[in-house]
């Protein structure tokens, strides 16, 4: 088998891998939300619901398609393709357990996190090209709340690991986790640790900081227009962009594939997934606990208090560096 | 292999992936058009204006904000990989880049640049 064949075959199966487990974050996400409310959840397709995500895609599949007649109808199409295409598109460059051929990653590269930060950030483009072509009130207004949050707490996010990238003295990712052989990043980097945390959920549009989707005020926001699976696109993209944060978070913080209490017995991807599981639980937590942010409040706590505290934090770890080697 | 060739590759199917999804729903879903439903939603009633871009300068102002920030930013990441070499050099470098970042900040502040009003 040639080698670009191979790696066709394995970025489809990573994609499917990816793309369903998006579709049991959501259920997932819908059954732990209703234990905390005290309600069933989905339960009527399938054992537990567990066919619930299917149901969900077939009925989406089949929805009418409609584009309002005020939109630009080109960009109003290309806008969720965009969304979706950046949030895949990280997963190229997540190693998912240690390999020294290569077999657990697309393509490790040395620049991996800025890979993951120019993506991420190109996945803006989406939301706010959504809002703009749609030729309406409520989505406008949506997609340029969602543009301010998301540029101003991207900078509090780039700054927030700068602290691990002078700990590991690399940028690839897998070079990251290597670092953390002994020690987790979390410990050392826990100031950054919690501003990563929180601008995470800032950027992924999630409780509290689903300003962007706040029903009694914006309608859907964003994607007020949107139908069928133009939608569902978009509700996927939002999904993936929290398993790809979560899958920093582990990546950056908590060791990677790196075994807890030295149960390297257990190989390296179940970690990595139980890792990744375990944020994603606190991502929907969160939902559940807090109540939304008003939106000054949101703007001011990004600029005020995250980016000087990201900026203190990456110049005391380097002081600590400078001093100790 | 430059593992930049896979994560090209990658991102090829990705792009084939993502316009499969956005072709799919067009062949499979009904279609029975109707004036009112290419609307733009208004809360059921007709739209009274048309939406011409119109929106607070506020945002303009977060905008030019992050551009000037985020550049500086990123100039963090080639210093920060760098930084076991570098010891007391770098953080002194870096602390003058700070205090000049600060300044700037202080001022914006000052100015009420995060005051959404």
């Amino acid at each position: 088998m040639p080698l670009w064949l191979f790696v066709v075959i394995k970025s489809a199966l990573v994609l499917f891998v990816v793309v369903t487990t998006f579709a049991y974050a959501m259920l997932a996400e819908r059954k732990v939300l209703a234990w905390m409310q005290l309600r069933p959840g989905p339960n009527r397709v399938g054992p537990w619901g567990l066919l619930q995500p299917a149901a969900d895609a077939a009925k989406m599949l089949f929805k009418e398609d409609l584009t309002p007649a005020t939109a630009d109808s080109l960009i109003y199409r290309l806008a969720p393709w965009i969304s979706m295409i950046t949030a895949m598109g990280v997963f190229a460059v997540i190693p998912f357990s240690e390999s020294s051929s290569g077999l657990w990653s697309i393509g490790d590269v040395n620049a991996g996190i800025l890979f993951v930060f120019s993506l991420t950030s190109l996945g803006v483009y989406g939301i706010s090209l959504a809002g703009w072509s749609s030729g309406s009130k409520f989505p406008l207004l949506g997609s340029l709340r969602s543009t301010a949050q998301m540029i101003s707490y991207e900078l509090a996010m780039t700054l927030s690991v700068v602290g691990v990238l002078i700990l590991a003295g690399t940028t690839s990712l897998a070079g990251i986790v290597h670092a953390q052989n002994k020690l987790w990043f979390v410990i050392p980097q826990f100031l950054g640790f919690i501003i990563y945390v929180i601008t995470a959920v800032a950027e992924t549009n999630r409780a509290p900081f689903d300003l962007v989707e706040a029903e009694t005020e914006l309608v859907g926001g964003f994607h007020t227009e949107y139908s069928g699976l133009r939608f569902g696109l978009f509700f996927i993209a939002e999904y993936l962009n929290m398993i790809t944060v979560s899958c920093i978070a582990t990546l950056l913080f908590f060791g990677g594939w790196n075994p807890l209490f030295g149960l390297s017995v257990i190989p390296g991807i179940v970690w990595f997934v139980l890792k990744v599981g375990f944020v994603i639980f606190i991502y929907i937590w969160l939902r559940a606990t807090l109540p939304r942010l008003r939106y000054d409040r949101l703007m001011a706590f990004g600029w005020q208090v995250l980016l000087p505290l990201a900026t203190l934090n990456l110049m005391a770890t380097a002081a600590i560096v400078a001093w100790k080697g | 292999m430059n593992p930049y060739v896979p994560v090209g590759i990658f991102l090829g199917v990705a792009a084939v992936a993502a316009t499969a999804f956005v072709l799919v729903p067009g062949l499979l879903a009904r279609r029975k058009p109707n004036p009112a439903k290419s609307e733009a939603y208004e809360c059921g009633v007709e739209p009274t204006s048309v939406v011409g871009g119109h929106f607070p300068v506020r945002f303009y102002l977060i905008a030019m904000l992050f551009v000037i920030f985020d550049v500086e930013a990123a100039s963090f990441y080639p210093w920060a990989v760098q930084m076991h070499a570098l010891r007391a050099y770098g953080l002194l470098e870096m602390a003058a880049f700070v205090v000049v970042l600060a300044i700037g900040y202080a001022y914006v502040w000052r100015k009420g640049g995060f005051q959404w009003r």
